[in-house]
């Protein structure tokens, strides 16, 4: 396998496993949790590492991390729940404190080993070729591939098995809890599932990297649709989109494949947010407008109305208020509507203007 | 034939067993009382309220014996049962607040998800839930908004979603959380006609309620709370000012005496 494919392979395989999750974590406003999760897994990293005597081992790596996430979600519950704490300020207390004793284990008893501070934050997906992973003898190929492929296919099992009862514990839990599904049993079993993946993520694309990749594909797919489905189907997809083009633009530009990636998935996600027919901001402010020219245009073909001469436009800006401007464009629909006649004494309804003038809006 | 042998168990009985019975319900949120000691019996085939002034526990009386927050004390049966065993008997619409209506899901997906209890773990609705879910939306006039995405619902319609959901569910025993809170008048007509082929099927339906100048027209059947039960019964026996005041303090005077 050349290293390009298998950069890119492991791109899309993390943007995947991380978009199945994101979905449900930002319908469930849960986005700051991917961001405490990723940085809280450091602790049970460092602790499976000192465990497994200073190995890089990847079994009790993930399990590691997988406690240490699931800390993280219980701690953050808990304090919310003793009411003197909002949700929020309990993530921002509880992800830190653990991270920052990560932090200072890799600190102080691992200065020698290739646990560095710089992979742990950035991650190295360059290097992703090389970590190979061997078994009875064999090269099984690069380790990565296995580990982020073996997350995508158990994330992707997961959100299919439970579609039905994450969607409706996502959107009402408490008739989830009511029907007898166990919408808490879900939650804990999608955050270790987002732990895993993070931690898994890990050595590709880093900690903060990795929030990215769970938040904003998915984030980008909430904008252009009003399908569940869709939003996830979309979110993989832009995960993907990120992943090889993001790779081909770090290559041409010479820089961090990983930050590339989030870069590009942030500007599709910009993209998005001005585009999106669904609710993109411009595409909002373009329908305002022309709703607000179109209403103009009406109640200019009223005033007309009750004219038999070609009214001038200078009658009609002191009458409206109106500057030439828009004046001039609410104008230029009519005429192109055939509501509106050239004429070189004012302004003229058409027939078709005159008969649309007498109807009610 | 099902109905035969529970009349005979119910011939049999001193007394059949109430959808509701709740014994001695206490609920507090950090060692603060929010219900105190409640005993409550809801009879069947009835359309029962709910009423008390803000923060008596009305919703937390819901919740609490649908098992969706913690008792500190107290038994639940529904028909004799506890609520593991007639969870499929029970329908539940929540106040249309608690859930983001912002989800990308339509009308009848929401209507849909009423079955899901039925379908258990795994299963997924096919084509005779979605006639089922078409049906109840029908019932509440939302034929022509069934693809409509929900956002895009006004307030009252998204109540009569919920209600749809819960009609779906085919329960004997629904409650409703303020379902008539903020609603427009077509809106309360639909949900109110509702209640009423509800009764007419000879279920019951629990209704927690803010708005006094209706208990009389709407229900049959009158609790009024506030932490404690103040008063519960047959509306002509409840519904009197001296309860009213045991209720709502001494501020309160509502034209009860009609």
């Amino acid at each position: 396998m050349s290293s390009d494919f298998v950069i890119v392979l492991t791109a899309i395989f993390v943007s995947t496993a991380s978009a199945l999750l994101g979905s449900f974590l930002v319908l469930r406003r849960m986005a700051l949790m991917a961001d405490a999760i990723s940085h809280a897994v450091l602790p049970g990293i460092v602790l499976a590492f000192w465990v497994s005597g200073g190995e890089r081992a990847t079994a009790p790596a993930l399990l590691g991390a997988a406690a240490a996430g699931l800390l993280t979600v219980t701690l953050v519950e808990w304090l919310t729940r003793t009411g003197r704490i909002k949700n929020d300020a309990a993530i921002g207390l509880v992800f830190p404190a653990l991270f920052s004793l990560g932090v200072l284990a890799v600190s102080l008893y691992f200065r020698n080993v290739h646990l560095d501070l710089d992979a742990v934050l950035y991650g190295e997906i360059a290097y992703a070729p090389f970590n190979t992973l061997e078994a009875f003898g064999l090269n099984l190929g690069p380790e990565s591939l296995w580990i982020m492929g073996g997350l995508t296919l158990v994330n992707l099992l997961f959100v299919l098995l439970f579609y039905k009862e994450l969607k409706l514990s996502t959107f009402d839990a408490g008739l989830a809890a009511a029907l007898g599904f166990l919408p808490a049993v879900l939650h804990y079993a999608l955050m270790s599932l987002v732990s895993l993946t993070a931690v898994g993520a890990f050595q590709s694309v880093g900690a903060i990297l990795i929030v990215a990749f769970l938040i904003i594909p998915p984030a980008t797919a909430y904008l252009l649709t009003q399908r569940l489905p869709v939003m996830i189907a979309l979110a993989v997809l832009v995960g993907a989109v990120s992943s090889v083009l993001g790779y081909v633009l770090a290559i041409l530009l010479d820089a961090s494949i990983a930050g590339m990636m989030a870069t590009v998935a942030g500007l599709l996600f910009g993209l998005a947010w001005l585009f999106s027919p669904v609710g993109g901001v411009l595409t909002a402010r373009n329908r305002r407008e022309r709703q607000r020219r179109e209403f103009a245009a009406r109640l200019l073909l009223a005033h007309l109305a009750h004219h038999d001469r070609p009214v001038p436009a200078r009658e009609v800006l002191e009458e409206f208020g109106w500057s030439p401007a828009f004046l001039a464009q609410a104008q230029q629909w009519a005429q192109r509507e055939g509501l509106l006649a050239g004429d070189p004494n004012g302004l003229r309804l058409t027939a078709r203007g005159a008969a649309l003038a007498g109807e009610r809006p | 034939m099902i109905k035969s042998s529970i009349n005979e168990q119910a011939s049999a009985l001193p007394r059949r067993a109430a959808p509701l019975e709740v014994r001695d319900l206490t609920v507090a949120y950090h060692e603060k009382p929010v219900l105190w000691d409640v005993d409550l019996s809801i009879p069947e085939g009835q359309l029962c309220a709910i009423v008390g002034p803000n923060g008596a526990g009305k919703s937390t009386l819901i919740k609490a014996v649908l098992g969706l927050i913690p008792k500190a004390s107290g038994t639940v049966q529904f028909f004799g049962q506890p609520l593991e065993a007639a969870r499929r008997r029970i329908g539940y619409v929540p106040q249309r607040s608690s859930v983001d209506w912002d989800f990308p899901t339509n009308a009848l997906d929401v209507v849909l998800m009423g079955l899901y209890g039925r379908l258990g773990w795994f299963r997924r609705p096919g084509k005779a839930e979605r006639e089922a879910a078409m049906h109840a939306l029908e019932q509440v006039g939302l034929t022509a908004f069934a693809h409509r995405q929900i956002a895009q619902l006004s307030g009252g319609q998204q109540q009569r979603v919920f209600l749809a959901r819960a009609l779906a569910q085919a329960s004997d025993l629904y409650f409703m959380d303020e379902p008539f809170a903020g609603v427009d008048a077509v809106t309360e007509a639909a949900i109110l006609q509702v209640m009423r082929e509800l009764k007419k099927q000879g279920k019951t339906v629990v209704v927690v309620h803010h708005d006094l100048e209706t208990v009389r027209d709407y229900f049959d059947h009158l609790t009024l709370l506030n932490v404690q039960v103040i008063a519960s019964g047959p509306l002509e026996q409840t519904f009197t000012p001296e309860n009213l005041k045991a209720t709502y303090g001494e501020r309160m005077s509502v034209g009860v005496g009609r």
